[in-house]
């Protein structure tokens, strides 16, 4: 199944490697992965997207919780929360396409963030289901490059994650 | 405020921790350092050979005496020489402090000369590394480093010193702090009451229970407590390879080493025990043999201080995070108050039944005709000589199973050996780090011709420090291990098992200064031992050739279950 972890840790170098080592070390997946500071400069938040078995993401989480620099974690998927990937896609769109393409970008609640008479640049947000949705709907011969953020995630309600 | 520099930071850091020995090796980065070492006497540095030996003597002063060994070694090689011995101590908890130089600041990333990214290659092998970035921040990290280092988990802890930082005409404030906090460290104090009276509550119900002790009870100090545990409830008890000496071995509640190469009685308890109390031992691969055929019947009480332990391999019944000590203690005052009374007719029955497979392999090994040695023999005649208390410091293969199984260790502490690395080459350091602390305790070191070789150049330590270890080389002209494998298992193929040219090993002690003796017979056992214990003050190196053909048994069928093993070349359960 697949997991959010959030991680909050010190913002010093060479704590993000241990980070990404400790999932190869150790064999485990890393399917997106996004860090950056936080409103306390000393802090950095990471979130990971992981699959695996219980088991798997049970060692996954205490061997994260055992680096030194990690400060404190949560699996957003154990509760209720909102995930969120931000995705700028370029995209071919000349003659007949390009109203179909504007049309689709409306329908997915994008913006056009950049034009040429040939080239769109899209900006869209949403879970991972739905950019690959987009995509989807585009075809992908339109799709000139992507990037995606990976996901970031925080829990719904009155729960945070802070120290 | 006194004002030093970098250099003198560090050494002043070690004596305010109350460092006594430093292993280490000079080099371009550390020689602020060492010239700071120099001009004082209260940290004594130990100059290796090479500095694997370093960081082995380091750990196994640790492995003896509960403190952390410290280690000094340049940038570049010296650093990555040492790895070998961090991932050593890593593997089995122990705790290690390692300093390291660095290239200057300015230089780092640019390929510079002995320039290594130590803190790139240590990382996947240390419980944390540091780098320097500030001079003013060197007492701070050397006290973080030994907080990290000796708490919790034990680990070795690496700190990285860029030469700069130790320039000797650039001096700071110097305080060395009392302790230290860091808001993302917080090792268990204690465990979780609830889970405790949980296990508790199990424990007097249990009809066939086995304590199994492992090396965090040996490191965590509560070899005491658990015994009392173990005496308490007359429940029987085994011993991991890290935790040998938890128990005593003469003790009839002791029923051996579990696993691959575990007693007959150990496995077949384990394998139908209803309750497992395991105490800081990790499951490994080497103890449980297939995980998914593990104690079928077994629910399970996991004590350990790090919680990644805990159903890592085998899923815990009642997980327990806290240092096995506190646990114990814990539990020993549950059960005071108890008013349920043990099984103790079950544990009559269970008792029984464990006599019984005691009577059926019971460590039997059959003795030659011809007077060449089995090493079995060996390993008994040295625990007759030192009458059972010598610190045993193991190398790695054969010589180190028949150490674990036939010298039974009645103290901790006293067996050290690269359990979880499996390092060949660390006997022989090791056993130069425990007589240099315990002068007067006879410490052997227990090696094979092939692991011995890996670490032979200490003999020159050895002469320099006088350090008169008793070396027992159990000399079968073979990687003993490795041939067992191919014999079991490749048609006796003894692809680069054997070894060719190996040198006169007399020649070779005594080129060094050092005493040997050459035992070929069972006749010349007892009195070559005797006349070489009997030798105080010198290195005595005992070449001793035995049968290269033997295997060591038990041994696990594997793939298979706890049960299932070859009890000799010929008879399987």
């Amino acid at each position: 199944m697949r997991h959010i972890i959030a991680v909050l840790m010190e913002n010093e170098a060479g704590a993000l490697s241990r980070v990404v080592g400790l999932f190869s070390q150790r064999n485990f997946n890393i399917e997106t992965l996004n860090v950056a500071p936080t409103e306390d400069p000393t802090l950095s938040r990471l979130t990971v997207t992981t699959s695996g078995s219980d088991r798997v993401i049970e060692q996954i989480t205490k061997q994260l919780n055992k680096l030194i620099e990690v400060v404190k974690l949560v699996d957003l998927t154990d509760g209720d929360h909102i995930e969120r990937e931000m995705m700028l896609i370029k995209l071919k769109a000349a003659g007949q396409h390009r109203d179909e393409i504007k049309r689709t970008v409306d329908i997915f609640r994008g913006q056009i963030v950049d034009v040429t008479s040939s080239v769109y640049t899209v900006q869209l947000t949403g879970d991972q289901g739905k950019l690959d949705a987009f995509i989807n709907a585009i075809g992908e011969t339109y799709v000139l490059e992507t990037v995606r953020s990976g996901v970031s995630g925080i829990a719904r309600g009155e729960k945070v994650l802070s120290i | 405020m006194e004002m030093l520099s970098g250099a003198e930071m560090v050494i002043r850091s070690l004596q305010d921790e109350g460092v006594e020995y430093i292993y280490g090796y000079p080099g371009g980065s550390v020689l602020h350092i060492y010239d700071a070492l120099f001009q004082q006497d209260k940290v004594k540095h130990v100059l290796v050979r090479h500095e694997q030996a370093a960081t082995h003597m380091a750990d196994a002063y640790a492995r003896a005496s509960g403190k952390p060994g410290v280690v000094l070694v340049t940038s570049g090689p010296g650093a990555t020489n040492a790895v070998t011995g961090i991932a050593t101590a890593y593997m089995d908890s122990i705790p290690m402090v390692v300093i390291s130089g660095q290239v200057m600041s300015h230089l780092i990333g640019e390929d510079a000369f002995q320039e290594t990214d130590i803190l790139g290659v240590s990382r996947p092998v240390v419980k944390h590394n540091f780098a320097v970035k500030d001079p003013k921040d060197i007492p701070e990290t050397i006290k973080k480093a030994f907080y990290v280092a000796s708490t919790g988990r034990p680990g070795p802890v690496v700190v990285d010193i860029p030469k700069d930082m130790t320039t000797p005409t650039d001096k700071f404030e110097y305080s060395y702090p009392q302790q230290v906090e860091m808001r993302s460290y917080n090792p268990a104090t204690r465990g979780h009451s609830g889970q405790i009276k949980k296990a508790v509550d199990m424990l007097v119900t249990a009809k066939r229970p086995v304590i199994l002790v492992g090396g965090g009870t040996v490191g965590g100090r509560a070899c005491d407590e658990v015994m009392e545990l173990a005496r308490t409830m007359n429940f029987p008890v085994s011993t991991t390879l890290m935790g040998l000496g938890a128990y005593p071995a003469s003790d009839r509640q002791w029923l051996g080493m579990p696993g691959m190469h575990g007693s007959y009685e150990a496995n077949m308890a384990l394998h139908h025990a209803d309750l497992i109390l395991s105490m800081g031992a990790r499951f490994d691969d080497r103890v449980t043999n297939a995980t998914e055929k593990f104690c079928p019947t077994a629910r399970i009480i996991h004590v350990d201080i790090d919680p990644s332990s805990i159903s890592k391999t085998i899923a815990a019944d009642v997980p327990i995070v806290g240092p096995t000590k506190s646990v114990a203690i814990e539990m020993l005052g549950l059960l005071a108050k108890s008013k349920v009374t043990p099984e103790t007719e079950a544990l009559a029955s269970w008792w029984d039944q464990i006599d019984q497979w005691r009577e059926r392999h019971g460590g039997h090994y059959d003795k030659n005709d011809d007077g060449l040695l089995k090493p079995q023999q060996v390993i008994e005649a040295v625990h007759r000589v030192t009458n059972g208390d010598a610190y045993v410091c193991s190398d790695v293969g054969q010589h180190q199973m028949f150490a674990a199984q036939y010298y039974k260790f009645d103290k901790p502490n006293r067996w050290i050996n690269s359990g979880g690395l499996g390092t060949m080459g660390f006997g022989f350091p090791a056993a130069m780090g425990v007589k240099l602390h315990y002068p007067d305790s006879e410490v052997v070191c227990v090696t094979g011709e092939g692991s011995f070789q890996m670490n032979l150049q200490e003999f020159s330590t050895c002469t320099q420090y006088g350090l008169p270890v008793k070396i027992i080389c159990l000399n079968n002209g073979s990687l003993g291990m490795v041939r067992q494998w191919q014999d079991m298992n490749y048609e006796s193929r003894h692809s680069q098992s054997y070894m060719q040219s190996l040198p006169d090993f007399e020649k070779l002690a005594e080129a060094y200064g050092h005493e040997a003796i050459t035992v070929k017979t069972e006749s010349e056992l007892m009195p070559a031992l005797e006349k070489a214990f009997a030798m105080k003050d010198k290195l005595v190196f005992l070449d001793i050739h035995v049968d290269a053909t033997e295997h060591v048994y038990p041994m696990q069928v594997p793939k298979a279950s706890m049960r299932d093993m070859w009890l000799s070349k010929t008879e399987r359960t």
